[in-house]
């Protein structure tokens, strides 16, 4: 039991590795194998990174002590930014970053009103997945835009690639992300910083940290990939339909809440947040393949973020008072 | 020998409050410097001033002999002023480490001030300036949060030690600490004098100040109200004006 709690202590995204092993033993057996076989493996992985890369945005922010609850409706605004810009003749070499910049504005508003009115991310947010719902539908014109067929260089964004096609495009662009969001926060300067500001606010100030500026890019960081994740979904179903992303935010939260991040702040990783997400996904495609009511999906999501988060804060605790004792 | 700080009619205002009248005060270089006073006194208002992390609305400050303004408290940490309080300089969610180097971080590379840290250096540093103050801990991997609050306030000191501060503010550093634990900050405090290091040492209680400074300062309602060494002074006379 020590040893175990010491491997949870230092690696906490192990015990969400472990549940989803065993859920993919459990959802093999009930699929009478079709869980794991080559097709079905390709579908969960040609969907997984587009809710992953939110999940990631969203980790990042909660380690850094904030949330958003617009990064649903982000998901949505930023493809039609760019869905209406392409149905206009504007090349997606202009259009795609005027989206992806939607985002970004959509982060920086987000967390210049945090931060300049002190109010809770929580309601700042809240207020703006709406204003951003909104936007979206108001800019479509009530239909989505007609996309030109080749106007999206789909080929770099979602083209099936690697071993019988197992992956698409968007599973490599999410590995890079991923990579490289879980070195910025492990290894570098600023990721000490988000730790240190979400962890414990008045030390990260009173030790001179540019906390409001650390935390604005968190919020801009979240945004954009709440906004690239929507625009790789819109390249693969090829029409920006203003209602994809409603209730992509909670999961998003859950995601990282069952990853082992910690709704105070401070506490939690990337690969914490990405395994919550990857759980979400399995969950939903293992209920189907067992022929289960797809109405128990957000009962099992529900009860599984509930439990995370007891059974993280016990082993915390639990892991906690085992170390002060062998001091 | 020139004081290393000389305070000159400093003013706060707070929306109304008047929490420092017009305060002048020269601290000289090594030594423990006590200060003392009852709630609301203005001494955290006076030393928030000092550490950047307020601004004066009246009054200069001079350190080392030039004229200065802290606009954040990266400006005071710079000049090699450091600043320790009871809570707050401390993250408990992460490692001693990262702790040490919070805002400092060495770099193997950076590109506008982002840029990735030297992990190896920051371990091996911080386990040598933990040593420094005799404070041995297991792992530089151990988070703060699991440090007694004796310990934290040794590993807030060895860091301001590390980066080589001239001047150590302790706003409070026994607060709630156990009889045990108190005295190990006590010690601190005392060794400080060995290393050349100029003290200002905040506390409620009149013993641990006598404990440790040669000079008490008290300070009622915004204004010093007694100056004298520690060895010619007794705990009654300080209790008197307070
Ligand atoms: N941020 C603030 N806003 C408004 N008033 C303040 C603020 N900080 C301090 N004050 C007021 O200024 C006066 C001096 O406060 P200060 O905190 O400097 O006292 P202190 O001597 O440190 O007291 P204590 O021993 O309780 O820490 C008090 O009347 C206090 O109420
Ligand atoms: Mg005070």
């Amino acid at each position: 039991m020590r040893r175990l709690l010491k491997i949870y202590m230092e690696k906490p995204e192990l015990a969400g590795i472990a549940f989803l092993i065993v859920l993919a033993v459990v959802f093999q057996v009930q699929s009478d194998g079709v869980f794991l076989s080559a097709q079905n493996l390709q579908g969960i992985l040609g969907l997984m990174p587009e809710m992953a890369l939110v999940a990631i945005g969203v980790t990042l922010l909660m380690i850094c002590g904030e949330f958003d609850l617009s990064v649903g409706s982000v998901f949505a605004l930023t493809p039609m930014v760019m869905g209406v810009l392409l149905a206009d003749g504007v090349p997606f070499a202009l259009a795609f970053p005027a989206g992806l910049a939607t985002a970004l504005t959509v982060g920086l508003i987000n967390g210049l009103i945090t931060v300049r009115f002190a109010i809770p991310s929580f309601i700042t947010t809240l207020g703006m997945l709406f204003v951003a719902r909104s936007l979206t539908v108001v800019i479509s014109g009530g239909f989505p835009p007609i996309i030109p067929p080749d106007a999206m260089p789909r080929e770099v964004f979602i083209a099936f690639v690697g071993p019988g096609d197992m992956f698409r495009m968007s599973f490599i662009w999410f590995v890079g992300v991923a990579v490289a969001i879980g070195l910025l926060l492990s290894h570098t300067n600023f990721g000490n910083w988000v730790r240190a500001t979400g962890g414990f606010l008045p030390a990260a100030q009173s030790m001179g940290i540019p906390t409001s500026r650390v935390k604005i890019a968190c919020f801009m960081l979240c945004s954009l990939l709440a906004g690239f994740a929507g625009t790789i979904q819109v390249m693969r179903l090829g029409a920006p339909l203003p209602s994809i992303g409603e209730g992509l935010e909670l999961q998003a939260v859950a995601a990282a809440v069952i990853g082992g991040t910690a709704l105070t702040g401070g506490i939690g990783t990337i690969l914490g947040g990405i395994i919550g997400a990857v759980l979400i996904r399995v969950i939903d495609n293992g209920l189907v393949l067992s022929r289960v009511d797809a109405n128990w999906f957000k009962l099992a999501l529900g009860s599984l973020t509930i439990f995370a988060v007891i059974v993280n804060a016990w082993l915390r605790k639990k892991a906690r008072a085992m170390k002060v004792e062998t001091d | 020998m020139a004081p290393i700080i000389e305070i000159r009619e400093l003013h706060k205002w707070y929306s109304g409050v008047h929490a420092l009248k017009g305060v002048s005060l020269d601290v000289q270089p090594n030594e423990a410097l006590g200060l003392v006073g009852d709630n609301g006194a203005g001494k955290s208002t006076l030393i928030n001033i000092l550490s950047g992390t307020q601004m004066a609305d009246g009054g200069t400050i001079r350190y080392e002999g030039r004229p200065v303004t802290f606009r954040n408290p990266r400006d005071a940490m710079d000049a090699g002023i450091e600043t320790i309080y009871q809570y707050n300089s401390m993250v408990p969610t992460m490692s001693i480490a990262r702790n040490m180097f919070i805002g400092r971080e060495p770099l193997k590379a950076s590109l506008f001030g982002v840029g990735v840290m030297d992990g190896r250096k920051m371990a091996q540093e911080s386990m040598q300036a933990l040593a420094d103050v005799d404070l041995h801990l297991r792992s530089p991997d151990a988070l703060v949060g699991e440090l007694s609050g004796g310990q934290r306030q040794g590993v807030a000191i060895a860091r301001a030690m590390h980066f080589k501060s001239k001047v150590m503010i302790l706003d409070e550093p026994t607060n709630h600490l156990a009889v045990k634990e108190t005295q190990k900050v006590i010690g601190f405090v005392q060794s400080l004098k060995d290393m050349g290091i100029t003290a200002i040492f905040i506390s409620h209680n009149i013993h641990h100040v006598f404990e440790c400074c040669d000079r008490i300062v008290a300070m009622a309602r915004g204004e010093i109200v007694l100056d004298r060494r520690a060895d010619e002074v007794t705990m009654d006379d300080v209790l008197d004006v307070l």
